[in-house]
């Protein structure tokens, strides 16, 4: 196939990153959705579901993403699913980000202060209006930056899924290192790709630490 | 030993693979603790002490190692740097690879901790006759350890957890061991739940006692502080 890191090699690994990207976005918006429930159900009046929140945040967040990767693509085989693998990768990634985000979440909400509870309660507010309208949007700019911060993390970790076959970033490395029997030149350049998508997030995540600590400390 | 449809019998049987296996990621992982954590330290008080210019080198290194995989800096390691003509074994590797990664981790978080101690503390130490080292030392060095002692705690387990990628470079850890016993067995489910249940219990175990060494190792006043500041919960930061 390819013989040498020439210009078509690099192009290769640059589609590859298309299918981190998409990976990183899809358990971004799975993630993200189930994590917000998992956040009010961990911040709820209902012992039940305080409880369940914890246990679900704490088992994500106590097994490596690796174990999960595994559960996923092997609890789909098992439950007779004859799926891509990238449903697998994006199964997994999604419990991943879901565990840790709705963690971020549930800090944010925790850390707006009591007394706007109280004030809004004392206007008759339900409690989702109170979410709605005081206190989701209080919570979003403490919240802000660690959740662009986690987003790194899930670019990195979405590398783990090569051992499943899909081609993404890192897989395409690993096929590239082999093909051209230049593995140091192949994944130092699979590494600035990594870079070039991860550190722009890292200062975005930063400038908004800065920008919105402020505001932060209501 | 069927529970729920699944059948754990095998899984099991393969108890001394696995044992072996855990092994490995605790003396990898206590490795890289160890040696992480004094890199980090290091690189945050030499950065501090370093004129304004000469502070670049530390923060490439941090930035470079936080924004791109532990998964591509162990290829880099295990099967880049051979081509270099320098050869490492996969052990070898994951400890250098898992070191150099929770480095770069450790010196953000001791930088912070340092970055929180206030001018006045240093210049009242000066005051005090104390020398240049001895205030780097017990007011600067000491207390900011203290300070940010649950954020590292936080950042070992992940740094545990994150060891299960060292499977990648064929180091039989638990993970790696795994991938073995299901290859042979076929009870690939089964045998991911119990390394999981493995992986919890270590996470557990781990907080717990670098929670005591905290507790016994620093001086009596900050003890308090510091049984305030643990989080109930894991940090919420993931690591790879």
């Amino acid at each position: 196939m390819i013989s040498e890191f020439d210009a078509n090699a690099f192009l290769f690994l640059l589609k590859s990153a298309q299918w981190t990207v998409m990976l990183t976005l899809t358990a971004t918006l799975m993630g993200g959705v189930a994590g917000l429930v998992i956040a009010l159900a961990r911040v709820s009046h209902k012992a039940l579901l305080r409880r369940a929140a914890t246990f679900y945040i704490g088992v994500i967040q106590g097994v490596p993403v690796l174990v999960i990767l595994f559960l996923a693509f092997f609890g789909v085989a098992r439950l007779g699913l004859d799926l891509p693998a990238f449903f697998a990768a994006a199964l997994a990634m999604s419990l991943f980000a879901s565990g840790y985000l709705a963690e971020i979440w549930r800090g944010a909400i925790q850390s707006v202060p009591k007394p706007q509870w109280e004030a809004s309660t004392s206007l008759a507010l339900t409690r989702l209006q109170q979410f709605r309208y005081i206190i989701i949007p209080q919570a979003i700019r403490i919240a802000l930056p660690p959740t662009v911060g986690f987003l790194v993390q899930l670019v990195k970790n979405t590398s783990i899924v090569s051992i499943l076959g899909v081609v993404e970033l890192a897989r395409a490395g690993q096929i590239l290192s082999v093909a051209t029997f230049q593995p140091f030149l192949v994944f130092v350049a699979t590494a600035a790709l990594y870079f070039a998508i991860c550190f722009p997030l890292s200062q975005i995540s930063r400038r908004l630490e800065v920008k919105l600590s402020g505001y932060a400390k209501g | 030993m069927i529970i729920f449809g699944l059948n754990f019998g095998p899984v099991v049987a393969a108890a001394p693979a696995l044992i072996d296996g855990l092994w490995l990621t605790i003396t990898i992982s206590f490795a890289a603790i160890v040696f992480g954590g004094s890199v980090g330290l290091a690189a945050a008080v030499g950065r501090s002490l370093a004129p304004r210019r000469l502070k670049w080198p530390v923060d490439v290194y941090v930035e470079v190692m936080r924004n791109t995989p532990l998964l591509i800096q162990l290829y880099i390691i295990f099967l880049g740097l051979p081509a270099l003509g320098i050869r490492f074994s996969p052990i070898e590797a994951s400890i250098i690879g898992l070191t150099i990664n929770t480095g770069a981790y450790c010196t953000e978080i001791f930088r912070a901790g340092i970055e929180s101690i206030h001018r006045s503390q240093i210049e009242a130490g000066l005051s005090l006759g104390l020398s240049r080292l001895q205030v780097v030392r017990y007011v600067v060095v000491v207390p900011a350890i203290i300070g940010v002692w649950p954020a590292l705690v936080s950042q070992f387990i992940l740094l545990t957890l994150a060891s299960s990628v060292c499977s990648f470079i064929s180091l039989e850890e638990i993970s790696g061991a795994a991938y073995t016993i299901q290859s042979a067995t076929f009870l690939n489910f089964e045998v991911y739940i119990v390394i999981g249940a493995m992986y919890l219990l270590l996470a557990a175990g781990l907080k717990s006692l670098l929670r005591l060494v905290g507790l016994y190792s620093f001086p009596g006043p900050s003890r308090r502080s510091l049984k305030k500041a643990m989080p109930s919960a894991t940090a919420v930061r993931a690591q790879l």
